[in-house]
């Protein structure tokens, strides 16, 4: 089953175009983006059992861990760098996020929302770390060390000088353009950014 | 993988081996033409002895190149008899259905040069002499190996290699052709190496040449007529395999078992089974590897470093490279350790070349990529299989098929 980020990931990538894609997990993404966008792909994994899947599927991948940063990478040696659902799991995301737009022209950054309302309510309610379908492990070994909301990841990418070109909301696995309370009903975003001049 | 397990009497009928196959001969750079050294000397004519398996499409575009190691040689898979104890050095790799699948690619082994199995080397007949070159041959490098190689394939008709792979000084040869001959290579596949060997790696070298250059039978390597150096190559081989495996492999195949006794006999005779096995190693490639070409090959090692001494840096010169990249280390390689793998990876990755790379987890150490049964033999067959869908997807062609030959992007 495909992932519901994809397809809109796959919507803000122009054809033809360099890719890089982080913690890009089995490949599927960019096995996706290269039959559907004819892009040139390249990932970056930890795993090495997923290293093998993205071999299978023809995929270029690299084995190692992205906190170390993408140092090697030339300055905007990629049209677009993908974080899909990786952010929250990284130990400096902020550092990346930098990297993201160093080595990108532009970037596509997709992300479970913590701000969503099942996630508050749990937390308010319950009195416990919430688990939703996009956060399913509990607190104490889930791969997901830096929760954040959708107005926390504008405030960085602010702070930054990052500018958004493009965002689109998931609720229920259906996208929706930014509306009244999204940082509410969103439980996942996706967002095109690109470094300011 | 086919064809295991069943009662196949003769293992050269096995389905997925390449079968009895014959060690063939090229010789080139015959005089005048020498071939220039990059030491600056003159070697020729050049004889370079290589095996093939599988065919070699209408359009010329399967063609893979095996690379050797130290002590390798032409035949890396199938039998060349019938009473052939063992198969080539890395028939699970090679053959119907296995990674280097001889089903689909046409693959060539060849002897480097300065080897001893077959190709010119220091243990062949000096022309101007006509006596074994011994010491008065010349120096040679990996890029003159790989420049052999070349000769090899323009006489067997490939212009454009659609992979060359090769494991520790056959990484090297893979990586030498990527930067020398980019156009010639559609990818390269390499296994637990370096872009430039490691100090500890030029110091066992060192050791090992020493053993056989202090060994009084090795005459200035003028023993051809005579008993050779056959204790100093032993104790350099002895050396040398330790340093092809991890301490866990030691341990978990000898730990400190005894050969023969179950009590210590208190003298200094083989005692334990890591010594023997190790004189068991040492003793045995005696009878099949020359002295000479052991020095004449860890020279070559040691002078291999593709930033020239530091005068450049590594991205700097793989910044012509056009191959895409399958870079492979072992978790327990100590010998050419993940870090000079990874010196590679970053190289690549700072000129925006398409590279794949994997550690896998082993604890066989360095010996590893002549080991079946680890992800190694998946990793290769996928890279190798994507390599030729995308080659024949971007050069169109499956429609040259019939044609026998094909026009256009391949002749480039």
């Amino acid at each position: 089953m495909q992932r519901t980020d994809y397809q809109i990931i796959a919507d803000m990538i122009s054809p033809g175009s360099r890719v890089l894609d982080l913690g890009c997990g089995d490949g599927s993404l960019l096995e996706l983006l290269s039959r559907e966008k004819n892009i040139t792909g390249q990932g970056l994994e930890i795993d090495s059992a997923n290293v093998g899947s993205c071999l299978q599927k023809g995929v270029s991948v690299i084995h190692g861990d992205l906190d170390q940063g993408l140092v090697d990478y030339a300055d905007k040696s990629f049209d677009c760098v993908i974080l899909s659902r990786t952010l929250q799991a990284l130990l400096r995301p902020d550092y990346v996020l930098d990297e993201v737009i160093r080595v990108g022209k532009r970037g596509v950054v997709t992300f479970p929302n913590f701000g969503h309302f099942r996630s508050r309510a749990h937390l308010l309610i319950k009195g416990r770390m919430p688990i939703t379908e996009q956060l399913p492990e509990p607190w104490y070994f889930s791969p997901n060390i830096h929760l954040f909301t959708i107005k926390d990841f504008e405030d960085l990418c602010r702070r930054k000088n990052i500018a958004i070109e493009n965002s689109v909301y998931l609720r229920g696995g259906r996208p929706f353009k930014k509306a009244l309370l999204y940082n509410l009903i969103a439980e996942e975003a996706v967002y095109a950014i690109r470094g300011k001049k | 993988m086919k064809g295991k397990g069943k009662d196949i009497e003769s293992p050269w009928e096995a389905p997925d081996s390449a079968g009895i196959v014959e060690t063939k001969y090229c010789t080139f750079c015959r005089p005048p033409g020498l071939m220039q050294l990059e030491s600056g000397q003159e070697l020729g004519p050049l004889t370079i002895a290589y095996e093939t398996y599988g065919e070699l499409s209408g359009s010329r575009d399967n063609a893979v190149l095996i690379c050797h190691a130290l002590s390798g040689d032409a035949h890396a898979a199938g039998y060349n008899s019938t009473s052939d104890a063992k198969p080539g050095w890395w028939d699970f790799m090679i053959g119907p259905g296995k990674p280097f699948d001889t089903d689909k690619y046409f693959v060539i082994s060849s002897n480097i040069l300065g080897g001893c199995r077959g190709s010119t080397g220091p243990s062949s007949i000096n022309p101007s002499t006509g006596r074994p070159y011994g010491q008065d041959f010349p120096v040679v490098t990996v890029k003159d190996m790989v420049r052999a190689q070349r000769e090899l394939l323009l006489h067997l008709g490939v212009k454009k290699l659609l992979n060359v792979a090769g494991g520790s000084m056959g990484g090297m040869q893979a990586l030498q052709w990527a930067v020398d001959f980019p156009e010639m290579v559609s990818s390269a596949t390499l296994i637990a190496t370096c872009a430039r060997l490691s100090a500890q790696g030029i110091a066992f070298n060192a050791v090992g040449r020493r053993a056989i250059m202090s060994d009084p039978y090795w005459q200035e390597g003028r023993y051809y007529d005579e008993a050779g150096p056959d204790n100093g190559l032993a104790l350099a081989r002895m050396v040398a395999h330790i340093t092809y495996l991890s301490e866990e492999a030691l341990h978990s195949k000898f730990g400190r078992r005894l050969q023969e006794n179950d009590r210590f006999g208190y003298s200094f005779s083989t005692e334990f089974q890591v010594e023997s096995y190790l004189d068991h190693q040492g003793l045995s490639f005696t009878k099949r590897f020359d002295a000479n070409s052991y020095l004449f090959i860890t020279k070559a090692m040691d002078y291999f470093d593709l930033t020239e001494g530091g005068s450049k840096s590594l991205a700097e010169a793989l910044s012509n490279v056009s191959s895409r990249f399958m870079v492979i280390s072992f978790s327990s390689d100590w010998l050419y350790p993940t870090d000079s793998s990874q010196e590679i990876v970053r190289a690549l990755k700072a000129n925006s070349a398409e590279v794949s790379s994997c550690e896998i987890e082993t604890r066989h150490g360095h010996d590893a990529f002549l080991l079946p049964g680890s992800q190694q033999e998946e990793m290769v067959a996928n890279f190798l299989n994507s390599n030729l869908k995308d080659r024949r997807k971007q050069e169109g062609s499956d429609g040259c098929k019939d044609r026998g030959q094909c026009r256009g992007p391949i002749t480039r």
